[in-house]
């Protein structure tokens, strides 16, 4: 087909302030009917003729070398169809190409309690049971890492060879301007040390996958994954079959919060003994097993220098962070700069040192979780803050009002920042909390914390290097008038089903209903990268809007033939096609799909999407860039008991600029999530090992695999909340609509312990504050000593030489000084000046395939 | 019972009564009746989170009463009335509960959503106008990841309302947001 004339009038311009006619609405999710009726299907509630289920036999220490797996007590029982080792499966895998480590079930080595082994198959859930636990390994102990500290002691024997230096994964430092002239600059320099402990997604849905053998060799696997095009490529390389013989299901997930966005051992295995059985194979987790799948939270230790002119502007910024990273690389890597990226997106800092190192540890490994790497140093800068308003003299939201970072501006470390609200968010709230009036004013026992926060809108770059689209959509419409969706995208309950329904439906002037969508299916629906990084509304929304517009045009163009008017006229409306002075001479929607099946034949259009290109060069520039940046501002109401230490939140005000909210049901539940799963971390949540006494083998075990035990806020917990949505469409966003999901989590964990600290008058450094800590630090304060609890040593971490990247106020150019002549990583789909040329060609960011 | 015998030990054979319907089973004598429930008779509506009565999301009516159906053995319900997510509707009609669940948010990934409707749908058949505090009593065996909470108790008075024919609903706020030029207003928590 020709090049499609551009009809401009067609619809409305949807990007300008006109009125939308479905978004914006409180419609009913488009899969609520399912979700209330138990029809929803998670992977576990699949079922097949002859389907086999699968255990896996799970390393009972931290860290040895595999002596002996014998699985002859276990093939002798009656109902088992088969096993698998390791050996069978050699190819190693892993979400990051930098740190592909993980084997299906281990090879040699184990390295941490949880690590599986083998797997076995039986008729039965029961009977897998039973022979999971006759099989028998040997192992011979190697000595075990438990913490950040431990693993830079212990650089012998490496978990992993690929480590930076020893049993330290990662190493980051970049510098940003002159550091330590803005240092000079600064009339009072403050540090802090603090620390995040690490915890769990904890998704109500246990993860679950079956494996189905197929027709000619081919084989499908339905997963509980927020993921299925990195399952995808796992699952090629560790089966070693070409991907176009695989085909990935995401099933809905039931919850995910980055919990299943690795690709994961249980997948492969159940893939490979349906090949290997000829039968549906399935695992399902117990929730202990959940505990030790992971990838949540890392703990981090932070170390924060900041400088401040009087007036409270920064003037420089040096933080240090440690993670712990647990026994695989998992998305370490990208975790490692995330404790670092994102510091400069809120307030203006000009010059910026981040150094940042990943430890590997004998414990489950640690990944992504709802804010990835960013609620740490968050949390760390935002109480920092609050400390140096209290020694300016200034009102904490004044000192962050007088530092926002402009809108349309880059940071230090090259982010493009583009629609920024952050000041209507501190407005809202400083409103809404009566702020002015209350805060430092409260009875002894109640206070007020504030803090911000903001996160992407979909990361940059893909998680491997390639130039081809991260979001694509496919529309087939015929006859009927029923319009079929097909896209990638993986629903996890955030409703990215309700957005990419509601955008086709608001282009194409039709009804939810008269839509079918086809999701996450890497057989029969275009590559989606998943549901992680706050990335589906901006990418599956572009993609979804491209091709809709491009539906649009197409029938517009037979419309207007048929009726005799011009394409500019045309509205679509209310079901309807019609030009905008008659609305009665259209064509219901249907009549004019025929019209146009009739003129142009089988009527479908595609849509893709990627992200502009950020202006950094140097190398860890590819972690940080968005399209664009959502915004959030919180005010936390404390009541401690000074007795006790034990405290309530008494209520939350939570504002976000959100661009423009897609549904404002959906998208309000979105934030008071994050705000409850904040909660959680600043108050209870921990994921804690402990080590066994030495005549109980000295494993380093979870303290508590268990919903009861791992504490979690429950119906009675939860404060009462008053969220705002700051809708100011942003013209990078589709519909203007920002990420809401991950950035509404960010301020809570600091709000609260600045609120602890107003309410009686002790500084929390770390999470979760529990009252044990308040106690000590009321305890310390009523001796006359510094009422601080937290951390109060950092390590000795040697992270290298710094890469020094001038600051665009330097006169930069995005490159690192002394950088070796970047020629660009070449990948099958080119470099990236070839991908620039091709997008220079077509003279637009987003990529156009029609 | 002239097939017993053709029984292996260790199983059990019984008609149960779910959502009215009679579903005849054959089933391992200690097996639950949350996964009888999903595997013998199909319904996989009711789900597990812990399968140590942890999180409440395999939570059913058993003679009308909120019951764990991870706790319960299928032979201790063999002349008991079960009821399950699947049964809620009346015909292709959604459930006030279901209605106001939908429209509402009270489910996102939906998955402690049949638990969280059956122990509601208890609580609400003994009263059908609670205050805060009952819901919030009756759902303290729940858990949700999702939504924080909130949206599930104003969902159960909505419910609760529309069951009564009563038009209240949720403030507007609860729609689209509050509105952030407003002052700040004294609440009670």
């Amino acid at each position: 087909m020709a090049a499609n004339p551009k009809v401009e009038a067609v619809g409305r311009d949807l990007r300008s302030g006109e009125e939308y006619r479905l978004i914006g609405t409180a419609f009913r999710r488009v899969d609520g009917r399912a979700k209330v009726t138990g029809r929803t299907q998670f992977a576990d509630d699949l079922d097949f003729p002859r389907m086999a289920y699968v255990k896996l036999v799970r390393s009972t220490v931290p860290h040895a070398r595999i002596r002996n797996i014998d699985l002859s007590a276990a093939l002798a029982m009656d109902g088992v169809l088969g096993t698998l080792v390791g050996a069978e499966l050699p190819d190693k895998f892993g979400i990051l190409p930098v740190s592909e480590d993980e084997h299906a079930l281990a090879v040699d080595t184990v390295r941490f309690v949880g690590d599986p082994v083998a797997a076995v198959a039986a008729v039965s859930e029961d009977i897998a049971h039973e022979a999971a636990l006759a099989v028998k390994v040997e192992y011979e102990l190697l000595p075990s890492i438990s913490s950040f500290d431990e693993a830079l002691r212990t650089p012998e024997p490496q978990m992993h060879d690929y480590a930076d230096d020893g049993n330290i994964h990662k190493k980051v430092s970049l510098k940003f301007g002159d550091v330590e002239e803005g240092f000079e600059e600064a009339d009072m320099i403050l540090e802090d040390t603090c620390y995040f402990e690490g915890n769990t997604h904890l998704a109500m849905e246990q993860h679950s996958a079956v494996g189905v053998p197929e027709d000619a060799g081919r084989v499908t696997v339905y997963s509980s994954t927020q993921t299925p095009h990195y399952v995808h490529r796992a699952l090629t390389k560790v089966l070693g079959l070409p991907a176009s013989r695989i085909r990935v299901v995401a099933c809905s997930n039931g919850g995910g919060f980055g919990g299943k966005s690795d690709p994961f051992n249980h997948e492969m295995v159940v893939a490979k003994l349906a090949l290997k059985l000829g039968r549906p194979c399935k695992v399902t987790l117990t929730r202990e097993e959940v505990f030790y799948c992971h990838r949540g939270r890392h703990p981090v230790l932070m170390h924060l220098k900041t400088g401040f002119k009087e007036d409270g502007s920064i003037t420089s910024q040096h933080l240090r962070t440690a993670l712990d990273g647990g026994a695989f690389g998992s998305y370490g890597v990208a975790s490692t700069y995330y404790t670092g990226a994102l510091q400069t997106t809120t307030y203006r800092i000009p010059n910026y040192w981040f150094e940042g190192a990943r430890a590997f540890t004998n414990k489950p490994p640690c990944g992504p979780k709802r804010g990835h790497g960013t609620p740490q140093p968050r949390f760390a800068f935002e109480v920092h803050l609050d400390k140096a308003a209290h020694h300016l003299g200034i009102d904490p939201a004044e000192l962050r009002l007088r530092n926002l970072q402009p809108p349309d501006s880059v940071t230090a470390n090259w982010l493009r920042i583009g629609l920024i609200e952050l000041r209507e968010c501190i407005e809202a709230v400083v409103r809404g909390s009566g702020w002015k009036e209350r805060y430092g004013k409260l009875p002894e026992g109640r206070g007020l914390g504030l803090a911000c926060g903001a996160y992407l809108c979909g990361a940059g770059l893909p998680i491997y290097w390639n130039h081809m689209p991260q979001s694509g959509v496919q529309i087939k419409l015929d006859r009927s008038g029923c319009v079929a969706v097909f896209c990638g995208e993986t629903e996890i309950g955030q409703g990215s089903d309700s957005v990419l329904a509601a955008i086709v439906a608001e282009v194409l002037g039709i009804e939810l209903e008269d839509i079918r969508l086809c999701v996450g299916d890497t057989d029969l629906t275009p590559v989606d990268l998943g549901s992680y990084s706050s990335r589906v509304t901006m990418m599956v929304g572009h993609a979804a809007m491209q091709a809709a517009e491009r539906a649009r045009d197409i029938i517009a163009r037979a419309v207007a033939a048929q009726l005799r008017v011009s394409e500019t006229e045309l509205v679509f409306a209310d079901r309807r096609v019609f030009p905008a002075g008659d609305p009665d001479d259209g064509l219901d929607f249907s009549a004019a799909v025929v019209a146009a099946e009739a003129r142009y034949g089988t009527l479908g259009t595609t849509g893709s999407y990627i992200p502009p290109r950020a202006p950094g060069r140097y190398r860890g520039a590819g972690v940080g860039p968005s399209p664009t940046y959502s915004y959030s501002a919180a005010v936390v109401e404390v009541e401690v008991d000074p007795q006790t230490g034990v405290y309530d939140c008494r209520h939350v005000w939570m504002a976000h600029d959100i661009g423009q909210a897609i549904n404002p049901v959906l998208a309000l539940g979105q934030i008071e999530g994050s705000i409850y799963m904040g909660l959680g971390e600043a108050m209870m949540e921990e994921q804690v090992f402990r080590r066994l006494p030495k005549k109980l083998s000295a494993a380093l075990v979870h303290k508590m695999p268990s919903l009861l035990e791992y504490k979690s806020p429950g119906f009675h917990d939860m404060p009462g909340i008053t969220s705002y949505m700051i809708e100011s469409r942003d013209e990078r966003a589709p519909m203007g609509a920002k990420e809401v999901g991950q950035g509404p989590l960010l301020p809570i964990m600091p709000a609260v312990v600045n609120a602890i600290f107003d309410a009686v008058g002790v500084r929390v450094d770390q999470v979760p504050a529990t009252p044990e800590l308040i106690l000590k630090g009321l305890e310390a304060k009523a001796r006359g000593r510094p009422a601080r609890v937290g951390p109060t040593r950092f390590p000795r971490v040697d992270y290298g030489t710094p890469v020094e990247v001038p600051t665009p106020e330097q006169g930069g150019d995005g490159r690192a000084r002394h950088d070796p002549k970047h020629r660009g990583l070449r990948s099958a789909s080119g470099t990236m000046k070839d991908r620039d040329e091709a997008l220079k060609e077509r003279r637009s960011a987003t990529l156009t395939t029609a | 019972m002239a097939t017993a015998t053709a029984l292996p030990t260790g199983f059990t054979a019984a008609v149960l009564r779910v959502n009215g319907d009679e579903y005849p089973v054959v089933f391992p004598t200690h097996h639950t009746l949350l996964e009888v429930l999903r595997e013998q008779c199909g319904l996989t509506g009711t789900k597990h989170g812990c399968e140590l009565g942890e999180c409440g999301a395999c939570a059913v009516r058993v003679d009308g009463e909120a019951v764990l159906s991870c706790l319960k053995l299928a032979v201790e319900v063999r002349d008991s009335e079960v009821e399950t997510v699947e049964g809620l509707q009346d015909g292709n009609e959604l459930h006030p509960l279901q209605r106001a669940f939908a429209d509402f948010g009270a489910a996102q990934c939906g998955y402690c959503t049949p638990g969280i409707l059956m122990v509601a749908n208890a609580l609400l058949d003994r009263n059908d106008d609670p205050e805060d505090a009952e819901i919030y009593e009756a759902l303290s065996g729940n858990l949700c990841r999702c939504t924080g909470y909130h949206r599930i108790v104003t969902a159960v008075r909505w419910a609760g309302a529309m069951a009564r024919g009563d038009d209240w609903r949720p403030p507007e706020e609860d729609f689209h947001g509050a509105d952030s030029q407003a002052p700040h207003a004294e609440r009670s928590g």
